[in-house]
């Protein structure tokens, strides 16, 4: 972070503290206790948004794990003859903390263990009917208070502070609130924040570049969880009492509705969805009632009707609407900078993997079959590729050629036959340990992250060679190494010639420049074998010489290069060797002019002359 | 327990569990054309149930009034996008059906002696009642955004969930309400006793599993919904309307919970809410059918209802608990079943 930079945040920071600490004492009392629920509903949100906004999966049992961790709260706090193997946390603040963390994140690592590897439906399901249950837990075991709930907790007391009144409860929820604020952020700004932001969208790119996805969901799952339980904590001591309600399938919608009201994709969102909620239910428990009459909580219809209308109109929530309103005044003031930081281009270069011997066996493929059903994708395909050789396979649409990429990085798995990559059959192993053994693929329908940057979305690539977790990027103990991590995706970038576009978002990159930064992203895995599907698909003829000057000096490099392309031009000057393939077998293989002169190649694509 | 109680229980299980299984099948219908997982379905049941309450107890029957505000939003819409694609408005005879359809079962159900005109037809009002609510609710909520994401959608299904539930309780009141049963005549078979509302349900349910077979295997409609659940895009190039047939699923979920909902209202006291926990057992059902497979679904949905019956026996007050907690296991059946990684769309 440059110096400047670093003031910056200092003062904010700064600014923040007394606004925290002066603000209880210049508001009203009643307004206080508003602001300190608001505190600990946005806690809430902000998992939500961490989960939803940016990991793309769906919970609504939130208000449940609330719920979990503030009865284990109020249960230690108060029972007075616990189990001999709990009363050493009995009374403690710190021990409920501890045990309500325990708790929630048990419950979460079980159901999101069972759910998680499962298509996006059925997290959301599985919360609900989990949601439901546990609110009929709390209320029918006798030892939580049933519907009456547990009353008496005592005062919070930390460090021998006491924390009664609402003005300093104010200062503790706030300090909680901001810190956890902070700590999102310096997450999705990291490595382990790359992966999460993969989730949504991106999961068999994600695969692909060797990050484990169902281990990502699992650690995005438990982080909310684990917001949702330091919320519950809060709870019990702020109310010093709980009781079902709070924490009911209802209470897990409205979450949800703040989330998405605040803009789930924005980590602030969470205070302003929050706050905009509890304040208009104020408004509305106020006006409702004079229009429809006693006896309904009818706020709940404004806000179902409110969010259906608010996601045909804008999905993205109140926050971004406006950060797309606002944008345009801000960097009217601050350009954009062009090149990477200096804290980025002073990193010391990522070490590579051993280079592999000159004219090493990369690739074996030996009586490769694949059938769908009836059809035959690839039948019988046998053929190899050396370090330092670029073999192109052509042939007409539908001939097999994606189908064999799959295979080749374990997307997908043969029928018959094998494969070895550098001497080892593939035979069991996933995406992710052909990423791990420098195997790194484009994708035919190009697979980027459109509102990351290109930066960043190459920094992807390089996810197998940094090792730096949560914790660490929490903690900003990950600077040097995601300071290496980006330059070496700045590196790639100004090789195939993004360079000037660093900062820009992937997706307002033309599709020809797509292309390029997937090639720059699986640059980044520093690889020994390379799957190029179409790469020259959209690109001009500049760009094209300037791909072919690139992949040549890959191949000087040792690289070993397998390219599906229909650009005969581009091939035919480029390739060491040609296969042809037709109706999934390969019908020709040789010297690009051997292949040119070939009758069965020319009957392929010209049709027969009978 | 003796064997007696244990057939009055295992009845229970088999009349819930039918109604489930119904359920099931118009989730996995709804979610298989529009990829929408159909949350409000319960409110339709429980709005069924209460206006054909409202209907035997004499009081106003108030539906239409909703009816008749979602068509004219859905008008007002269909206005607004003539509108903005340039087009000029243009009159169409198809486009008055809907609107006719409305005001005659409102004017049905405000106009007629409803006390008076028999169970037959109080049921099948309330089920026409209940019908258009479907494509009306599919037209304003869904289709506007039916090329969105599926979170989207679900956040969607939720919110007009919340709004129906509260709409519920604006329009029937919090007061819980049963029906009369359709015949209060028992028979005996050995030791136990069966009533006729059992055979009324089981033989419902299996008529209606008949007609959705016969409807999606012989009629060209059905054919043309089962094209559009295969491959959405594919349907469209052939001519089939994704709109249609969104329209013509929601409709069928409506018909099939309408008339769930008459058949569980003599049975259990519903309220405005009792709807959503009924649908979720239906959702149970059709995760247990992997949201896929119609007849797993089904078979699924009754053994929950058995479960249900059998835990009301043994632990009353946990009832919920275990049935909701059977999804877990049935999860991680799922999950071991799992194979790779996909992109959601």
């Amino acid at each position: 972070m440059s110096p400047i930079l670093r003031f910056r945040t200092a003062l904010l920071a700064l600014a923040a503290i007394v606004v925290v600490l002066v603000a209880p004492h210049l508001l009203a009392p009643y307004q206080v206790v508003v602001l300190n629920n608001v505190g600990i509903f946005a806690l809430v949100t902000l998992g939500i948004v961490l989960l939803t906004g940016i990991g793309g999966l769906t919970s609504f049992g939130q208000a449940a794990f609330v719920g979990i961790s503030a009865y284990a709260t109020a249960c230690l706090a108060t029972m007075a003859d616990l189990p001999p193997w709990l009363a050493w946390l009995g009374g403690s603040p710190w021990g409920a903390l501890a045990a309500g963390l325990a708790l929630t994140l048990l419950v979460a690592a079980i159901l999101g263990g069972v759910t998680l590897r499962l298509s996006g439906h059925y997290l959301p399901l599985g919360t609900i009917a989990w949601g439901i249950s546990l609110y009929y837990l709390f209320g029918t075991l006798d030892i939580l208070g049933g519907f009456a709930g547990i009353t008496g907790v005592p005062p919070l007391r930390l460090f021998g502070i006491g924390f009664e009144s609402s003005e300093s409860l104010f200062v503790l929820i706030w300090v909680v609130v901001l810190v956890s604020l902070l700590a999102t952020l310096n997450l999705l700004d990291s490595r382990a924040g790359r992966a999460i932001r993969t989730l949504n969208g991106g999961q068999i790119m994600a695969e692909s570049m060797g990050i484990d996805t169902f281990r990502t969901k699992m650690v995005t799952f438990l982080l909310a969880a684990g917001l949702a339980a330091f919320a519950g904590w809060l709870y019990a001591y702020t109310q010093r009492f709980v009781a079902p309600t709070p924490f009911s399938l209802q209470a897990g919608i409205e979450y949800m509705f703040m989330a998405l009201i605040g803009g789930a994709g924005f980590v602030w969102g969470a205070i302003i969805g929050a706050g905009a909620v509890v304040y208009l239910k104020e408004l509305l428990q106020d006006v409702l009632p004079l229009l429809l009459g006693k006896g309904g909580n009818y706020e709940t219809m404004v806000f179902g009707l409110l969010v259906i209308v608010l996601m045909q109109k804008m999905p993205l929530g109140i926050t971004d609407t406006a950060a797309r309103r606002l944008k345009p005044l801000l960097h009217a003031r601050r350009p954009a900078p062009s090149g990477a930081a200096p804290w980025i281009t002073a990193a010391p270069p990522l070490p590579r993997r051993p280079r592999p011997a000159p004219a090493e066996s990369i690739l074996e493929v030996r009586g490769l079959t694949r059938r769908f059903g009836g059809l035959v994708a690839n039948h019988d395909l046998s053929f190899s590729v050396q370090a330092g050789q670029i073999l192109a396979v052509i042939g007409p649409n539908g001939a097999g050629k994606s189908t064999l990429f799959n295979q080749l990085s374990c997307v997908d798995t043969p029928t018959a036959g094998q494969i070895f990559f550098r001497g080892r059959t593939v035979n069991g192993r996933s995406a992710r340990d052909m990423a791990a053994a420098g195997l790194a693929r484009t994708f035919q329908h190009v697979k980027l992250l459109p509102t990351m940057s290109v930066l960043e979305n190459a920094a992807i690539g390089a996810h197998l060679r940094g090792g730096k977790g949560v914790f660490s990027s929490i903690l900003r103990l990950d600077r040097r190494e995601e300071a290496q991590l980006l330059k070496e995706a700045e590196t790639q970038l100004v090789r195939v010639g993004l360079g000037a576009h660093l900062h820009a978002e992937a997706g307002s990159l033309a599709l020809g420049q797509q292309r390029v930064l997937e090639i720059a992203r699986a640059l980044c895995a520093d690889p020994c074998l390379l799957l190029l599907d179409e790469p020259a698909a959209g690109l001009r003829l500049k760009e094209k010489e300037n791909l072919a000057d690139l992949l040549s000096k890959l191949r000087a490099e040792g690289i070993a290069v397998v390219l599906v392309e229909h650009d005969m031009d581009f091939v035919m000057g480029l390739a060491d060797r040609v296969m042809v393939m037709d109706f999934g077998e390969k019908i020709a293989e040789g010297l690009p002019e051997q292949v040119q002169a070939n009758p069965l190649v020319l009957e392929a694509y010209l049709g027969g002359a009978e | 327990m003796n064997a007696q109680i244990a057939l009055l229980l295992g009845q229970d299980g088999f009349i819930n569990g039918a109604i489930y299984a119904l359920l099931a099948l118009s989730i996995l219908l709804v979610f298989s054309v529009t990829r929408i997982l159909l949350i409000p379905l319960g409110e339709f049941v429980s709005y069924a149930a209460l206006t054909m309450a409202s209907m035997q107890a004499g009081k106003p029957v108030m539906l239409g009034a909703m009816l008749v505000a979602l068509c004219l939003i859905g008008l007002l819409m269909d206005a607004r996008d003539a509108l903005r694609a340039g087009r000029r408005l243009r009159f169409r005879a198809s486009k008055l059906l809907m609107p006719a359809y409305v005001a005659a079962v409102t004017g049905l159900s405000v106009t007629l002696p409803l006390e008076h005109i028999g169970m037959a037809f109080q049921g099948a009002l309330t089920v026409a009642l209940v019908v258009p609510l479907g494509p009306l609710l599919y037209r304003v909520l869904f289709l506007p955004i039916a090329s969105a994401n599926g979170l989207v959608l679900l956040i969607v299904a939720i919110a007009a969930h919340v709004a129906l539930t509260s709409a519920g309780l604006l329009i029937f009141g919090p007061e819980g309400s049963r029906t009369e049963p359709f015949s209060d005549a028992t028979f005996t078979i050995g030791d136990a006793i069966i009533n006729s509302q059992t055979l009324w349900v089981i033989a419902l349910s299996f008529i209606l599993i008949a007609l959705l077979y016969a409807f999606f295997e012989k009629n060209l409609y059905g054919k043309a919904l089962r094209a559009t659940a295969v491959d959405r895009l594919g349907a469209q190039l052939v001519g089939i309307s994704p709109a249609l047939a969104g329209k013509a699923s929601f409709a069928l979920a409506a018909f099939i919970s309408g008339l769930s909902g008459v058949l569980i209202a003599p049975i259990t006291t519903i309220y405005f809410d009792s709807g959503f926990v009924i649908s979720l057992k239906g959702f149970v059902g059709a995760i247990i059918g992997g949201l896929a497979s119609y007849p797993v679904a089904a078979a699924g949905a009754v053994a929950l209802g058995l479960v249900e019956a059998f835990s009301t026996f043994y632990a009353s007050s946990y009832k919920e608990v275990i049935v909701f907690t059977l999804l877990l296991p049935v999860l991680l059946w799922r999950s071991v079943a799992q194979k790779g990684v996909k992109d959601e769309q």
